[in-house]
């Protein structure tokens, strides 16, 4: 079977066991087992909301450390353009993608201009007729990977295209051997991520079978070099290294992927909760007349990723206002040297049931039929005290051999209180033999 | 051996317009849970959904019951709405009797039993007028 990487984990040490998570994880993927959260691999989507809920840090992504980057002759940073929006002095992409040459990057290319050549492929597969509606954006890999193991009548309508991060990396991949005459394993590329999910989407991409990117760094671990950096940099004389236009940058922000293609006829959705219930209506065919569906597993988008520093809203008005400066025609001039064909993927994401109670559909309804029996006897209070996200969960932990019944408390104090009863019984019948005698 | 049924019962309210497509909604959860095919789901969803709609938009409601088994899937949906006076006529793509305030909501495309037709292995409607509609779809798998 596949092996599972992914890379939201938990920090053992730090857990407290106090189960706040587990409510809060969209594909149930959290379970507290002897006062500890494990994270069934399988499930997880790295959406990120368990880093997000945890009080006390026990939730982390792993992501790469900016030191990583020494391994490679030659470095590459593909900023997603969500780092724009984290810096309350810049008012200049070009001061950030400076920065990140000054602190040991030899090289920067935006992932935002590699948006805007995902927005062209987008039009051209649409102009071909070859992508039937409604579109869903691949750009979220939480989204896809939760189209797979739990959407799967929807996987057909994925946007067959590399995301706006491998579109990037392997233009730098090529250009950059191009440049220095390197081997391909001396160039490190290294996106800065706003979220987990990315990280696992360059280990264990969908839709082509390696991913061009060598590492990910999370924003927040590079925030204070780079603010270091950015303060230390001559403004008046910094390399032109910026070429993405509106469009592109606007990707780090609800709707702008959808509005750098369309006019109407779109939906643009953020917020995993929100994803969700969208996906089981366009799974009934419920939205007759949308083309293009937008879905985001962060709210705003991807400026309030788990791994960003500023809030999601300052980032998004800041982005706002270096996207007013640029142009929004710049998107088809200047184009890298990539065709339509270099961009699509290779292979469709396969459907992987995360949900099926057996592999055996009848023994599949006799652990159903067992699980609705569980089920009658819990309280159905959904507590969670028994670490189990809903009494429906544990008694489908408990089919599965994962749990109890007398993980729940209310069934062991019933439980507690009937051996008391037994005892007090006994004791009775003693007192009575003694008198007896 | 296929003896063992799985079914489910569910009282579908006209009044609570939140909870409509909540019966087919659920029967899709059991179904991916039993691990029935991606394309299965989407049938018996959509027949299911529209089989419901129906039910509240021109009959004040009803019941739909699910009989699941490895090899095929029935739904009963039952009203005591008006009935369909021509059965032929509101099978036919487009036709549809559904009031301004059902059309206002985003119903009465008339397509909802062609759909059903569509989607479903079998369908089988009985209804009297004044008395009200059974609609029994199988979906095989
Ligand atoms: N359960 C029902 N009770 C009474 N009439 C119904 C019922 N289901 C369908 N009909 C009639 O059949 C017509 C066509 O139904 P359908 O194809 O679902 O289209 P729509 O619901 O969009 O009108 C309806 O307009 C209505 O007149
Ligand atoms: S929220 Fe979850 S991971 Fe964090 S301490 Fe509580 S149980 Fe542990
Ligand atoms: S990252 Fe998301 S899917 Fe994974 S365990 Fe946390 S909440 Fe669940
Ligand atoms: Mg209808």
């Amino acid at each position: 079977m596949q092996q599972y990487f992914h890379s939201v984990t938990l920090d053992s040490d730090k857990c407290k066991g106090c189960i706040n998570c587990i409510k809060h994880c969209p594909t149930e993927a959290i379970r507290v087992r002897q006062s500890k959260a494990h994270i069934i691999k399988e499930r997880c989507i790295d959406c990120g909301e368990c880093i997000r809920i945890c009080p006390h840090n026990a939730k982390k992504a792993v992501t790469d450390s900016l030191s990583d980057i020494e391994k490679y002759k030659y470095k590459v940073a593909i900023p997603a353009p969500t780092l724009y929006g984290q810096f309350e002095t810049v008012d200049d992409i070009n001061v950030v993608l400076n920065a990140l040459k000054a602190i040991g990057f030899d090289a920067v290319f935006e992932v935002a201009r590699a948006a805007e050549i995902v927005t062209l492929a987008t039009k051209d597969l649409i102009l071909q007729n070859r992508i039937s509606f409604p579109i869903i954006s691949t750009a979220c890999p939480a989204v896809v990977r939760l189209i797979r193991v739990r959407f799967p009548g929807l996987i057909d309508n994925l946007l067959p295209l590399l995301s706006p991060m491998e579109v990037a990396a392997k233009i730098m991949r090529k250009t950059s051997i191009e440049k220095t005459g390197l081997k391909p394993e001396e160039i490190g590329i290294f996106f800065i991520s706003p979220c987990a999910a990315k990280m696992t989407d360059s280990k264990e991409p969908l839709g082509t079978s390696k991913s061009e990117v060598d590492g990910v760094i999370a924003i927040k671990d590079i925030y204070i070099p780079l603010t270091k950096a950015i303060n230390k940099l001559d403004k008046d004389n910094l390399e032109s290294l910026a070429s993405a236009g509106r469009h592109g940058v606007g990707w780090a922000l609800n709707g702008g992927e959808a509005s750098a293609l369309t006019d109407d006829e779109y939906i643009s959705v953020n917020g995993i909760n929100n994803v969700i219930s969208v996906l089981e209506e366009l799974d009934e065919n419920k939205f007759r007349n949308i083309k293009f569906a937008e879905l985001g597993a962060c709210t705003g988008g991807c400026v309030g990723g788990p791994l960003t520093v500023e809030n999601g809203f300052v980032a998004d008005t800041r982005i706002k206002s270096l996207m007013r400066k640029l142009s929004k025609y710049t998107m088809e001039s200047n184009m890298p040297d990539i065709r339509l064909e270099d961009v699509l993927w290779t292979s469709k994401p396969e459907y992987f049931s995360i949900m099926k109670l057996d592999d055996d559909m009848e023994k599949a309804m006799q652990k159903m039929q067992q699980m609705d029996e569980i089920f009658e006897r819990l309280p159905q209070l959904d507590c969670g005290s028994c670490g189990s996200p809903s009494c429906k969960a544990l008694a489908e932990d408990i089919v599965r051999g994962k749990g109890n019944e007398m993980d729940c408390v209310f069934n062991l104090r019933k439980r507690v209180q009937s051996l008391a009863k037994e005892m007090i019984n006994l004791d009775e019948n003693m007192i009575n033999f003694k008198y007896e005698e | 051996m296929s003896d063992i049924v799985k079914t489910l019962h569910y009282d579908v309210d006209p009044k609570d317009f939140d909870s409509v497509g909540e019966a087919s909604g659920k029967t899709k959860n059991v179904l991916r849970q039993l691990g029935f095919p991606p394309e299965v789901l989407r049938r018996v969803a959509i027949a299911m959904y529209e089989g419901e709609i129906n039910m509240v938009i021109h009959a004040n409601g009803g019941t739909a019951d699910v009989e699941i088994s490895p090899k095929q899937i029935k739904i009963t949906l039952k009203d005591n709405g008006p009935g369909i006076p021509d059965i032929e006529k509101a099978m036919q793509k487009g036709y549809s009797t559904a009031s301004e305030e059902a059309r206002s909501l985003g119903f009465g495309a008339g397509m909802g039993l062609f759909n059903m037709d569509t989607y479903a292995d079998e369908l089988n409607i009985t209804t009297k007028i004044g008395v009200g509609t059974t609609v029994e779809m199988i979906i095989r798998t």
